[in-house]
């Protein structure tokens, strides 16, 4: 049997082995909830302070910072309602990106109609989905609280230009928050450099598991929670610490961080070659995002004459993983709302197809799909109506 | 629940009628490229005593799965039925047999009746005008 090439990573990663044999113990031998006073609690206690280090290590914060969450999606609706909560201005406004993240966009869209937020603005992005400082800066207005834009793009892998971004929040004393969650196993995280104020962070992107995540706060920054209950998470955040998800953040986070340059140069190279070889063999097709400033492991192509998740769907059966616009998306019949502001036509939109390349993703895994791609695309549209109106 | 079942699967991986007619009797298209799909189909029609038949039909779909396995099943439900049997086949009719599509996917992808509907149509204004 052929061997399955996995290649939808910023839907979600593999369990990293190292990760996984940290995680068990957690779950039936140190099971004490890490609240409890006796030895089974202490010893949990213990572990969550140890994960809570690594993941401080990795943004070069203090432990108090990190707020462990259920993942990336709590953290942004964190972000998001806690500052809103928090800000003690008459009219609130929020700045923010077209191509942000669902639980950023639909966040913001939810409590505007709630009437927790007065307004909001989506700044544009290029044909490369790049943000641009001085758009962030216009978009300012003195009801401003918080300025949201993403490190690294999950559908096109575009990386924003964070710090200049952070630097004009600073410079109006807006809070900036960034979601990490697709830059986090390629990027350097470092707030300091980075002048992020609250940032979201991911398990299961990063070779961990589902169900944690985590949001950085910075010391001082005014925010309230927005899960209430117990005084777990220096009473920022209610709830019973998901112990095994926890050690396994901070040990994925750990990986991270050991031989990255070396990795992503590795990935990068993958990457080049299945761009630039679907691009020969494939007519009519073109990369979606930046061409340099991109993340290692993501290629987005759109193809002409053809639509997407039939692709994905002939991919599969052959053995390969693939995704049209985002997971999150490919149940709603909308073309990706990315693409869409980054001024591709709803109908290239369509024939959108994304690649996400892992550590473990070799020059074999490509070549194969460098080989079926191309016989899939002809066979899709060789099936579709031959006079069609193609002005892209 | 997997998103497609077998019969759609198997309708996907292996559509039947297939490709075009360059002497169709009727041509009809549904949807637009800007939704996603776009099906279109081609008709031969015969007569049997005074029953109009449809005795070859071929489509071309630009679409997703669920829009490629409909305008499989829908040729194979509409070849050799006479045409006021064809203008009868609903979406639903369809769906049915294809044993239940995603429900995000009924009124999108569900347009291969549609496309046929207009076919015969197309061969009804074509025949008047001869």
């Amino acid at each position: 049997m052929q061997k399955k090439i996995y290649l939808d990573n910023a839907a979600s990663t593999k369990v990293d082995e190292r990760v996984l044999k940290e995680m068990l113990p957690y779950f039936n031998k140190v099971y004490g909830n890490a609240s409890s006073l006796h030895q089974w609690g202490q010893d949990a206690r213990a572990a969550v302070d140890l994960a809570r280090e690594k993941v401080a290590k990795f943004l070069n914060c203090s432990p108090e910072e990190v707020i462990f969450t259920s993942g990336a999606t709590e953290s942004d609706n964190f972000a998001v309602l806690g500052v809103i909560l928090a800000s003690n201005k008459e009219k609130k406004h929020i700045i923010s990106s077209p191509i942000e993240h669902h639980a950023v966009e639909e966040t913001l869209k939810f409590w505007k109609e709630k009437g927790l937020l007065d307004s909001y603005s989506l700044v544009s992005v290029d044909k490369y989905g790049i943000v641009s400082p001085k758009d962030v800066e216009k978009a300012i207005t003195p009801d401003t609280i918080l300025v949201s834009i993403m490190y690294a793009n999950n559908e096109v892998g575009t990386i924003e230009p964070i710090s200049e971004i952070s630097k004009i929040a600073k410079k109006y004393n807006i809070i900036f928050h960034t979601d990490a969650t697709q830059a986090a196993g390629y990027l350097d995280c470092n707030i300091e450099k980075l002048g992020i104020d609250l940032l979201s962070l991911s398990g299961h992107k990063i070779y961990g598991p589902k169900g944690i995540g985590a949001l950085y706060i910075r010391k001082g920054t005014c925010i309230n929670r927005i899960q209430i209950g117990g005084s777990h998470e220096f009473e920022m955040r209610a709830g019973t610490e998901n112990v095994p998800g926890i050690i396994g953040l901070g040990k994925a986070l750990e990986l991270v961080m050991e031989g990255r340059k070396e990795r992503n140069e590795k990935i990068t190279k993958l990457r080049d070659k299945l761009i630039s070889g679907a691009s020969i063999k494939i007519k009519n097709s073109h990369l979606s995002g930046h061409p340099k400033k991109r993340l290692p492991n993501n290629a987005n192509f759109a193809f002409e004459n053809v639509e997407g998740e039939s692709i994905v769907m002939s991919l599969d059966l052959e053995g390969i993983a693939s995704s049209t616009g985002s997971a999150c998306t490919s149940k709603s019949l909308k073309p990706s709302h990315v693409l869409l502001a980054m001024g591709i036509s709803a109908e290239l939109a369509h024939g959108s197809l994304r690649f996400t390349l892992s550590k473990d993703t070799t020059e074999r895994d490509i070549d194969r799909v460098l080989k079926v791609l191309p016989k899939i695309i002809t066979r899709l549209r060789k099936m579709a109506p031959t006079k069609l109106n193609s002005k892209h | 629940m997997p998103i497609y079942n077998d019969i759609i699967m198997e309708h996907f991986k292996n559509p039947r009628n297939l490709g075009s007619i360059s002497d169709a009797d009727g041509i009809g298209e549904a949807g637009n490229p800007v939704c996603g799909d776009l099906m279109k189909m081609y008709i031969k029609v015969d007569r049997k005593g005074n029953k109009e038949y449809i005795s070859d039909i071929k489509f071309e779909t630009l679409g997703c799965g669920a829009a490629i396995a409909v305008s499989s099943m829908t040729t194979e439900m509409a070849k050799g039925k006479t045409l006021d049997e064809v203008m009868k086949i609903t979406r639903d009719d369809v769906a049915d047999t294809l044993d239940g599509l995603p429900p995000e996917k009924m009124h999108c992808s569900n347009l291969a009746s549609d496309a046929l509907h207009k076919a015969i149509e197309d061969y009804h204004s074509k025949a008047n005008k001869d």
